[in-house]
């Protein structure tokens, strides 16, 4: 018989060990899913992986799609120390693509509208993570509700501007117009679609890091995470630390919007994200919140949605196989966290 | 002698490298009220789960009147007929006294048998004297009256061995003299009790034998408490003599602290009334009160973390406005919170976090917004050092640590900054002798130094030693001051019921 007992200690390499082990978990348990509809399992990962990391281009295309998972991975990181529950990524996300958008389509030079089109979808990210945070502080209202449904709000709300107002006129898409061409991010390597943003990301993960390690914020933001009321009797000024942090939260997962339009669409259209903002909760419960940690929990996720598509096509599996990955590798890791705090322990059956 | 009702032998329980229990023996006739005496990290508590099923032991085996049973989790224990009354209560705060008892008990075809219930609740009451409204919910009873409704529970659950961690730690003076008579009243029925407390005078008082741990083996056995000096007690459990710390006479200066007419709104707790008082450099000043009467809002005014409605308070001669812990802090108040591991640190996080928490933003940890690592760990590691804080290093998580250490770290990281007045709320509660004492020495020493303390506290032997004055509240109002020299415990009990006024 097996029971679970309390640890007085954890070892330092579980950080490592632990979102390995969901990993791998969660590959053997969607090996039955990938058997099921018919392909042979050593098949269907040797494509994903090859589609996704088998070759330079492969590469760059997980990259690209990892951009905007470390984005919204480092700003539920962020939240999730402070404790504020911060489920509204999606929603952040997508109001920093509609800001840049907006900033991107007025005539000016090339890197003026670079830097705007950042500064305005961080901002518009962050004015949306203000809301629920705003609500919690004053009105004791829960963030996980308040900013889970304020991504439904913000989805329709672009809907019906590019369904109305925002109409691209041109195509009658239901999509906005574009940016101008000078606004479109440099790419970096010919004939990929490797571009700046996919760098700024990169930096930006160690940028937080030292953030939260090095900074009185980034103090202030632990402490209050793990104990207000410590944090309040020290002189924290919890709820402004609380503001602060959903600030720079939706100033990330807003960036991440920024990326997509200003390096890989362009324009704005309903399907702008397939779900970067709830994927960066993932990314980050992976990181253990830690935001270097963001880095590769991102490009296993991009690759995972990049070499689900292919292996899709060559073996007749769904790619809705990577979707099932996702929340299995989240609730493996909710899992896997449990022996942060508990140990397995044998006790003898027989008397 | 009768056989015993419950029976350790040879309990070894290991946490790693560390030896929690080793080769412990222990057993409890009916009838008897044994006590558990050992420093903290004795292993006591360990010894307590192990017997409650919390833990599994490595070796040995429990044994209930003679036969082998193995205890694998809390409802076997409750099964086996053993109740624990935690420190902590274990309670749902919106249901009933009666709902209570009635958790996780089955009734008849799925229904709750509250008339049976509340039969039982009358019979145990008249038993024992422990009688409880069982329509009152149990968020509107007091501390003492929720003690008292674990200890029911565990009776109304079959229990005939009940263990008590510290029940005294929360009471006051005349509430203890109603659980003690409850207990003998018990053990005269037949029951085994296992009492575990620091305070060797009710040991002394209540036990008819003592089992000490010391480094989680048998240091020792007592077998007649009330004839064994607290002195030899103590003894056994440190394993050296132990002497209270000698108050000498200082001559107080100018007030550091004033409080003028303080009064505060009813937030949570009993609201502050009036409040006036002064504590002048070297001097402590204790404030003596049943728990409750306004001790919390006076602590958190001082603090800076509460905002007064009316009055003025002065710190070494400087009006406080803000009120906040900046502000206090600024102008040379040292502040130690009532409860060490919810207020005062912060358990996921390093030790060295929690030393600096305070003075995060000053010149002395951080500069532009960046944090100063080396100072922060060499801050740290000094005061580790300086006070003897028994822990791996700085990085240590807070949680680690046992009380006795954690209260030496609070303390560590305000009197670095040689404050001009001290404020402490149940400065030893749940510590063992050798840490209390280290404590009190500190305190004596700052107040040599000209530091004024004010020391709020219900454990009145321990007010009466290092105090110079007591104040007592009731109700939120300090209702008399005490020079110490004519303060007894018996004047200021009756005090703290609001009987008697002196100023």
């Amino acid at each position: 018989m097996f029971r679970l007992e309390v640890r007085t200690s954890t070892p330092a390499w579980f950080n490592l060990a632990l979102p390995l082990l969901a990993i791998a978990a969660t590959l053997v348990l969607c090996s039955g899913l990938i058997a099921l509809a018919g392909a042979g399992v050593i098949d269907a990962y040797g494509v994903m992986f090859t589609a996704s990391l088998g070759d330079s281009y492969a590469i760059t295309e997980t990259m690209v799609r990892a951009a905007p998972m470390i984005f919204t991975g480092l700003a539920v990181a962020v939240a999730f120390r402070a404790k504020f529950w911060n489920i509204g990524a999606e929603g952040q996300l997508l109001a920093g693509a509609v800001a840049s958008c907006f900033v991107g389509a007025i005539p000016m030079p090339g890197p003026l509208a670079m830097l705007l089109m950042a500064v305005a979808g961080a901002a518009a990210g962050a004015a949306v993570a203000l809301v629920p945070a705003t609500l919690r502080v004053k009105f004791r209202v829960d963030d996980v509700v308040s900013s889970l449904l304020l991504n439904s709000v913000i989805y329709y709300a672009l809907m019906a501007l590019i369904e109305g107002p925002w109409k691209d006129s041109f195509s009658g898409y239901p999509i906005s117009p574009p940016i101008e061409d000078s606004a479109n991010f440099p790419v970096l390597l010919e004939g990929t679609r490797l571009h700046l943003g996919v760098v700024v990301a990169l930096l930006a993960a160690p940028l937080i890091w030292f953030l939260i390690v090095r900074t009185t914020l980034g103090f202030r933001i632990r402490v209050t995470g793990e104990n207000p009321e410590a944090a309040r009797y020290g002189g924290i000024n919890v709820e402004r630390v609380l503001l602060s942090t959903a600030l720079l939260s939706g100033a990330l997962a807003g960036l991440a919007g920024v990326g997509e339009v200003g390096g890989v669409h362009f324009q704005v259209m309903s399907d702008i994200s397939p779900g970067y903002g709830y994927s960066g909760i993932v990314v980050a419960m992976l990181a253990r919140l830690n935001p270097l940690g963001v880095v590769p929990a991102a490009i296993f996720l991009a690759a995972v949605m990049t070499g689900a598509e292919a292996m899709s096509r060559a073996t007749g599996v769904p790619a809705f196989l990577s979707d099932v990955i996702q929340g299995t590798a989240l609730l493996a890791m909710l899992v896997a966290l449990l022996f942060t705090a508990y140990r397995i322990r044998r006790v003898g059956a027989a008397r | 002698m009768p056989a015993p009702l419950i029976e350790m032998r040879g309990i070894t329980k290991r946490f790693g490298a560390v030896k929690a229990n080793e080769a412990v023996d222990l057993s409890v006739a009916p009838g008897e009220i044994l006590g558990l005496l050992g420093e903290n990290g004795a292993g006591k508590t360990t010894l307590m789960n192990v017997l409650f099923g919390a833990y599994a032991p490595d070796a040995g085996e429990i044994l209930i009147q003679g036969q082998p049973v193995r205890i694998a989790s809390s409802a076997d224990a409750l099964a086996a007929g053993i109740g624990m009354v935690h420190q902590h209560f274990h309670l749902a705060p919106r249901l009933t006294v009666l709902e209570n008892l009635l958790i996780g008990i089955p009734g008849r075809s799925g229904r709750i048998d509250r008339a049976g219930g509340l039969a039982r609740l009358a019979e145990i009451g008249r038993q024992h004297g422990l009688t409880l409204d069982p329509n009152l919910p149990v968020s509107a009873l007091s501390v003492g009256e929720q003690q008292r409704l674990e200890i029911v529970k565990a009776l109304f659950r079959g229990a005939r061995l009940l263990i008590l961690d510290e029940p005294t730690a929360v009471l006051a003076p005349t509430e203890v003299d109603g659980l003690f008579s409850a207990l003998r009243s018990m053990a005269a029925q037949g029951l085994g009790i296992i009492f575990i407390s620091h305070k060797l005078n009710e040991v002394r008082a209540l036990t008819h034998r003592c089992t000490v741990l010391r480094h989680g083996r048998v240091a020792g056995r007592v077998d007649d408490p009330a004839n064994t000096t607290s002195a030899a007690m103590a003894q056994l459990m440190c394993g050296h003599e132990i002497v209270p710390p000698a108050r000498g006479p200082s001559t107080p200066g100018a007030a550091v602290l004033t409080l003028d007419g303080i009064s505060t709104s009813q937030h949570s707790g009993t609201a502050l009334r009036d409040v006036s008082l002064a504590v002048r450099a070297g001097e402590i000043l204790g404030i003596a009160g049943v728990s409750g009467n306004g001790q919390r809002a006076l602590a958190e005014v001082i603090s800076g973390v509460r905002l007064p409605d009316a009055g003025q308070m002065t710190i070494a001669g400087q009006k406080v406005s803000g009120y906040s812990p900046r502000e206090v802090q600024a102008l040379g108040l040292g502040r130690i919170p009532e409860d060490r591991m919810t207020t005062g640190l912060v358990t996921n996080l390093p030790l060295a976090d929690s030393m600096v928490l305070p003075r995060i933003g000053t010149a002395a940890f951080s500069s532009r917004g960046l944090l100063k690592p080396d100072a922060i760990r060499a801050f740290a590691e000094a005061q580790i050092k300086a006070y003897d804080i028994r822990c791996p290093g700085p990085m240590t998580r807070a949680g680690a640590l046992s009380g006795g250490n954690l209260q030496k770290a609070l303390l560590a990281r305000e009197l670095a900054f040689d404050p001009k007045v001290l404020i402490v709320s149940q400065p030893t509660r749940g510590l063992d002798i050798g840490a209390a004492r280290f404590i009190h020495e500190k305190f004596l020493d700052m107040r040599g130094k000209g530091c004024g303390i004010i020391v709020i506290g219900e454990d009145l032997e321990e007010l009466l030693v290092l105090c110079d004055r007591i104040a007592v509240m009731y109700e939120g109002r300090i209702v008399g001051t005490l020079d110490s020299a004519d303060a007894t415990v018996a004047r200021l009990g009756l005090m703290m019921t609001g009987a008697e006024g002196h100023s």
